[in-house]
Formats: C-alpha cells, structure tokens, sequence
C-alpha cells in the first residue's frame, strides 16, 4: 500500500543557511508520525513546505501518489492536508464557531450544514461552551484546541499539527493526548511536531528526527529514542519531561 | 535636446532628489523602528516650512537662522506624537495604524488652512538668494546650499546611527527589539528618540525648502507621495536605501518632465513604485 | 462522549443560525425605515432633501469601502477611482450617445468592475502598507490622466445634458429633489441588503478569515488572491453606483472633484468612525459626519470647508486610539455573541 504522505528528498535554502537539507519520510494512512527536534531543526519550515506556504529549492511531495509540490496552501487544503500552526491563528473577530465554520466551509457550500459540523469538531475538542464568544478571548490552551476544531472541521485525510501541547498547562496535556488518540481511532492520519518527549513516544507509531535540517533518524520510538545520533544531539536522558 | 539641458535637468534633479531622500528618510527610520506608516508624514513637513515662514515673517529671522528652532521644534513634535498619539496606535490593528496616521494628517492640512488660508507663501530674499553658474549651467543658490545641507544631514545621520552608542541602539531596536531590551536598550525611548530624529530631519528639509518653494497648507502631499515611493523603492527601513532612491526619484522625476510632457512626471514616478514594489518588494536595500 | 456534552451539543445544534438582535434593535430598525421612507413629506426645504440625499450616497460610498476594508481586510485608499469611473462612464455613454443612465449605471458598474481586476491583480499581492500606498498612487495617476483626456473633456470636465422631459428616463429631476431622494434610497436599500446577504454567505466568510488571518485562511482552502480582488470588485461596482447618481445629481463632472482623494478618504473615516466591519458602521458615520460637513459650512462660512476636515481628522484620531473598530462595533459584538444588552 502506497503511502499517504511521501516526502522526497524536500530541501530549503534561505541564503547561506539551509533550512531543510533532503528530508524524506513517509507516512502509512492511519498512523501517527511525530518529528523531533531540537529549536531551529527546520520543523515548521518543513510543514510549511508541504503546506505550500514555502517553496523548496528541491524535492517532492506526493500526497496518494499526487504530486502536490508547489502547490499553493488553499488548494492543498482542499485535496485533504490540514494543519495547525504554532504560532496561533485564530480569526480574532469571529466567534469560536464562525472561526471552525470556515473550515467546514472547505467542503461544504451549505452553512447549515457548515455549523452543524463545527458544533461536533467543538463537542469533539470540548469547547462547546464557548462556541459564542469571540476567538479572541480564548486563552492558548483554548486557541489551540480551537486551532484545532477547525482543522479537523475540514474533515482532512492527513492533519499536520505543529506543536499542539506548547505552552499548555500540563492538566491540559493529558486531554489532548487523548484527542489525538481518538482522532486515531477515527481514521486520520496525523504528522506532529513536538517537544514533549513523552507524549510523543506515547502516541506515535513512527519517529522522524531532526537536527540542523537533516533527517538524523526515522523509525519506531524505541529505535529513535536510542539512535546514537538522536540522543547525541538532542535527547540527553528521556526520562526528564521536555 | 541640447546637452546642456540635460545637464541641467540632471542637476536639478538630483539636488531635488536630495531633498526627496532626506524626507523619506524620517519615514524609513519610523517604519524600521516600529513598523509604522506615517501617513501624516507630509503634514509635518508642510509645518516644518511654516514654521520657517513665520520665524522669517514675524521675527525677521533667516531661514538659515532659524534652522537649528525649527529642527528643535519638529523634533519636540516627533517626541509629542509618539508618545501622546502613536504609542496608543502601536497595540492597535494595522487599519486603525493607518487610519490614525492618516486622521491626524487630515486634521493637521486643514488646521493649517484654517488658520494660515490656502494662500501660497514664499520666503522673498533669503540670505543666500542668487544663482551659481558652473559652466553654461545655472543652479539656484538655495537649491545648491540645500543639497549640500542634505547631503550633511545623511552624513551626520548615517555617523549617528553607525557609530555611537545610542545610534546602534536603534539598529538593535529595530532588528529585534525584544533581544535590545533584554540588553537594557529601553524600547520606549528609542521609539520616541526615532520619531525626534524623523522629525528632526523633515525639519531641516522643510526649513530648506522654504528658501525657494512655494509654502502652503497642501504642498506636503505630494511630497508624502514621493517619499513614499522612495522609501518603498529603497527599502523600508535603509537609510542609504533612502538616500539613493531619493535621488532616483529626483532624476526621473525631472528627466520625465523634460523628455516627456511635465504633468506626466508624476505619472512616471507612480510607475515607478508600481515596477518597484511588484517585482522587487524589498526595494534597494530593505529587509522585507 | 460524555452525556452532559450531547446535551449541549444537542442544545446548541437547536440554536438557530443567526443571532437574534434583541427586540428595541428591531423596533428602532422599523422606526427608522418608517422615518426614512416618509422623510421628504416631514422635511420639505430641498436643503433637508439635499442633506438626506447626501447621507444616502455616501453611506453608499462608506459601505463600498467597508466591503473591501472592513470585512476583506485590504485598505484601499483610491476608491474614488471607482465613483469617477462611475460618473464618467454613464455621463460619457449619454452625453455622446444619447444612451439613458440606467444602462450607463450598468457599464459603469463593469467597468469599474475591470478596472479593480485591473488594478487588484498586481496589487493585492502587497502586504497592506504597500497596497494603501498602491492605491493612492493609482488614484492620482487616474486623476490626472482623465484631466489631460481631451474625448472626455480634460480638466473642463463634462456636462450631462439637461433633459427636462421624460426624467425618469433620464435620471433627471429638475422640479424638486425628492425623486433623487427615492433613487438615492433604493440604491442604499440594495446595496446594504446585497451585504447583508453577503456576510450571511459562505463568501463572506471566507473573506472575514481572510481579512483576520490570511494564512491560516489558505490553510483551510480559501484561495487568497481570487478573495481579495473579487472583494475589491464588489466594492468597485457599488462605488460606481454612486458615481453614476452623483453625475445625474450635479448634472457636472469635474475630474478634480471626482478622482479626489478626499473621496477616498472620507469613506474611509466614516467606516471607521460608524464601525469597520459591521453592516450598519458606514450608515451612522455618513450620518454623522456629512451633516458635521455641511453645517460647519454654515456655520462658518467660507472656512466651513476646513473645520470639518479639523473635526473628522481629530475624530478618526481618536477612534483609532481608544476604539479602533467603531461605535457600533461594541452593540454587534453583543449581538453576535448572543449575550444579554442591558
């Protein structure tokens, strides 16, 4: 079985440094990928290459066999890849449904039917109760979980989620491993950028680790985690929460 | 087309261009700073050149007298916008940055007609009236002194900026001003000590071109305009980017008008920006 | 799920779509379209005509811009462009050709309609600084190439010939304003009607998220570029409504007047004096700052012109300093969020 997401070789330049130097991995439907880093590995940039939000200097990405380098953000959007950003984006002067609306929007043209999917991506993430207020007084645990809802309201094959625990209160944290776990179980393929080493080795099925825009290792949590290169660079001892 | 005419347009081009740098320049330095239009940049030129109307109408005094009040009095303006107006306008959303800016212009040309009528003005008989003839080339005293004022202003400017303390503590605030006040660089004050500079400097450009422009109310739009197009053609934020587009501007600005027809010239500088800021957004020298 | 969270969700699926404004809003709305339908029998002096007539065209011009700023997030500064267009292209098509102003009106509206994809597709790719600037450039370039075009009069301007029969016909009332006022009126009642359907539209909004974070937007499908210029289209077509009753109004075309940046700019303060954003924001700032025009005038004589122009610019200040979104930004916001209005 091909795999939903297939990076080839993605490489970004910005002047002298280099971003993103030939990544490839790939990702099996259903499963969840993680990738690690430490700060500066090239993480989001290389999410925002295959978002369309960059353009790489090299490479490809095929998302079921499609070729969707280059292509711009909304028309990736529309073929099923979603994401989450990690710098938060709410539409600050929208409500909290509105904002998840849009999303549904994506594939729907009837708002009846757009609200009523937004209200179960809100029932799903638990922020129903605060479905009419304005996103832009939500707090960042809820930011991200509206982030979010509104990806998910897209109804997306595979969602690429950039940093969803950061800057979460650790009570937090636990709810939304269990929302990626459920998520799971109803069939979306995830790629998440984390930090925290725990939740990530709780969740993912594969690892691929960064360092200085190189792939330095991609395989199970037990392999990754002791991969000589990844704990030289990056782990230390995985025992500390990140 | 006589070589001398050229020469000429060439010349009085370049000196204009040097005043069009010199006002953007106070515009870019702004921006750098805190990413801040200011759509009444004009109207404070306009006041500038009143300013240096009434010192010479009402005490007598020669523009190149009352240089150093008026730089001193814009700069005073610089330190009062900010801190009572722009400050505010900094936490708001880009519309309302704009908008503001742009309200405060509006109220500014219209006080200034309120007060002083649309009438046009002109310093007569400045101490260095006259003209300087290089070869078969005229050049207006004023304009010359002018050029050379400006020319030292962007010196004492770029010696400031680059080699004293307080100098690359702007260059600091306006790369990364959370990393400068993490330094002990305050932001606040370089705000403030950067719309003083601005001011300062459209100060000196409006006390030169009293000497020989017309001063009225409106003449400060078109010359918002223009440093607009420089400081987009520059690059927002470079002072030399300021100082070389200026000068471009300058130069098609009079070259269009003599090689083509003159009401156009203006047409040929707005193509300009257009061409700039399509096809190389971050102009000379900025940083995007 | 837990049982408490279907409850709800069950609860909040019943809710209905919109929000219900609250009764004294609906009371006051009917109250007032009463008024304004029976205004010029109330107040008869044509100055009370021409001042309503006035109000109506440029809470026009306001909502015009508020379509393109207020709710797509791109700052136009050169909507005059737009009205003068307007006014040339229906008083050009008549003047020449004899044909009647309600087909100028429409060509009008596509012209101007091209002119913002003309305009919008290099520019709107600027990040907003450099888009406003884009704008005003374009607006006096626009101006002075319509004061040197000699087939539509250069800076003389034009006339619209004066047809004293048939005035509906030809958009012309010679004995008294209040037919203008009517025309006037129903061009509003359109023109906002057309925008609240818009923000009740999957369109409006895809262009809200985009005005609110354009990134985030393209993530979740909406194909940027198309949204903006499509937005600017929108308001360039209404604009040019009003350009083309201005032209049968004042009957003379002056390019200096029509292309100015006046024009763009006063409807941008009363947007976002009345509220940037909401549908009723561009109405009350008309409302508010054309009688503060016209009365200054008055009141002042000759310098009318300038205190007006003090008060708007101290005004639009303020409003950017304290409340950025408007007066009525705050009454919506309760709306919206279905909360109690005391």
């Amino acid at each position: 079985m091909s795999p939903l997401l297939d990076v080839q070789g993605l490489t970004k330049r910005f002047g002298g440094l280099t971003a993103n130097a030939n990544i490839a991995f790939d990702v099996n439907e259903g499963e969840i990928v993680g990738i690690i880093g430490p700060n500066g590995a090239g993480k989001s940039t290389l999410f925002d290459l295959i978002t369309g939000f960059q353009s790489p200097n090299a490479g490809r990405a095929l998302l079921d066999g499609r070729d969707i380098t280059g292509l711009r953000p909304d028309r990736i959007g529309r073929l099923g890849l979603a994401r989450t950003f990690q710098k938060l984006k709410p539409f600050v002067d929208l409500t909290v449904t509105e904002n998840v609306m849009v999303g549904a929007l994506a594939h729907t043209p009837v708002l009846k039917t757009a609200r009523e999917q937004a209200l179960e991506s809100l029932a799903f993430v638990d922020l129903l109760d605060k479905r009419n207020h304005f996103a832009r007084e939500l707090s960042t645990g809820q930011r991200k979980r509206l982030e979010l809802a509104r990806a998910l309201a897209m109804s997306p094959r595979l969602i690429l989620m950039d940093e969803v625990t950061g800057g979460v209160d650790q009570r937090s944290v636990a709810g939304l491993v269990a929302l990626v776990r459920e998520l799971k179980q109803r069939g979306v393929t995830i790629v998440m950028i984390e930090h925290n080493m725990q939740v990530i080795m709780r969740l993912a099925d594969r690892i691929l680790a960064l360092h200085a825009g190189r792939r330095i290792a991609f395989g199970a949590p037990d392999e990754v985690r002791s991969d000589a290169a990844v704990v030289d660079a990056y782990l230390g001892t995985i025992d500390h929460a990140a | 087309m006589s070589r001398e005419l050229i020469l000429q347009a060439v010349i009085s081009g370049l000196l204009m261009g040097l005043i069009y740098a010199l006002v953007a320049v106070g515009l870019t330095l702004i921006f750098g700073l805190m990413e801040i239009v200011n759509f009444a940049h004009g109207e404070f030129l306009m006041l500038a050149m009143f300013t240096a109307f009434w010192f010479w109408a009402l005490a007598g005094l020669d523009p190149v007298v009352s240089l150093p009040f008026v730089v001193v009095l814009l700069a005073l303006a610089g330190i009062l916008a900010h801190f009572g107006i722009i400050r505010r306008l900094l936490k708001a959303p880009m519309l309302a940055q704009v908008c503001g800016t742009f309200g405060l212009g509006i109220a500014l040309r219209a006080a200034a007609q309120f007060l002083w009528t649309p009438d046009f003005r002109t310093v007569t008989n400045p101490a260095m009236a006259g003209r300087v003839q290089i070869g078969s080339i005229f050049i207006g005293q004023p304009q010359l002194i002018t050029g050379g004022v400006c020319l030292l202003s962007f010196a004492a400017l770029w010696w400031f900026v680059t080699r004293t303390e307080t100098g690359l503590g702007l260059q600091a605030t306006a790369q990364d001003r959370q990393a400068a006040a993490v330094m002990g660089i305050p932001t606040e004050r370089m705000f403030a000590l950067g719309w003083a500079i601005g001011m300062g400097c459209v100060g000196i450009a409006g006390t030169m071109l009293s000497t020989f422009y017309y001063i009225f109310p409106d003449v400060g739009t078109n010359f918002a305009l223009l440093a607009f197009v420089a400081v987009a053609l520059g690059g927002f934020g470079s002072i030399a980017g300021s100082l070389l587009a200026g000068l471009l501007i300058g130069l098609v600005e009079s070259l269009g008008g003599l090689l083509l027809d003159p009401s156009y010239k203006t047409l040929i500088v707005f193509a300009l920006y257009l061409a700039v800021v399509i096809f190389r957004p971050q102009g000379l020298f900025g940083r995007f | 799920m837990s049982s408490s969270r279907t409850d709800i969700l069950k609860s909040a699926l019943a809710e209905s779509l919109w929000p219900r404004p609250p009764l004294w809003v609906g009371a006051f709305g009917a109250a007032a379209l009463a008024l304004l339908l029976a205004y010029p029998f109330i107040f008869t002096t044509p100055f009370a005509h021409h001042l309503m007539i006035l109000i109506l065209l440029y809470a026009l011009m306001a909502q015009s811009w508020n379509v393109v700023a207020g709710f797509s997030g791109q700052i136009s500064l050169g909507q005059a462009i737009f009205f003068g267009i307007g006014a040339y292209s229906s008083t050009v098509l008549f003047a020449k050709y004899g044909i009647t102003p309600w087909a100028g009106l429409m060509v009008g509206m596509l012209l101007s309609a091209l002119a913002a994809v003309a305009i919008g597709v290099p520019t709107l790719r600027l990040r907003g600084h450099y888009f406003a600037i884009a704008t005003l450039l374009i607006g006096s370039s626009v101006q002075i190439v319509f004061q040197r075009w000699d087939w539509v009069g250069a800076a003389s301007g034009l006339y619209v010939p004066i047809e004293r029969a048939s005035p509906w016909f030809y958009l012309q009332f010679h004995t008294s304003k209040v037919p203008y006022y009517y025309v006037a009126l129903g061009a509003v009642a359109a023109g906002y009607f057309a925008v609240w359907k818009l923000r009740r539209s999957r369109l409006g909004f895809r262009l809200q998220a985009m005005r609110d974070d354009p990134d985030a937007a393209a993530s979740l499908g909406i194909a940027i570029a198309r949204h903006k210029v499509l937005a600017f289209m929108i308001s360039a077509a209404m604009m040019s409504v009003a350009g083309t009753f201005y032209a049968q109004y004042v009957l003379v075309l002056d390019p200096e007047r029509l292309f100015s940046a006046e024009i763009s700019i006063i409807v941008l303060l009363m947007t976002v004096l009345g509220g940037s954003g909401t549908l009723w924001g561009p109405a009350l700032g008309a409302a508010i700052l054309v009688p503060l025009s016209e009365y200054s005038r008055i009141w002042f004589g000759g310098t009318g012109r300038t205190i007006d122009l003090i008060l708007y610019g101290i005004l639009i200040l303020l409003v950017c300093m304290w409340r950025p979104s408007g007066i009525l930004s705050l009454l919506e916001e309760r709306i919206r969020r279905r909360a109690e209005i005391p």
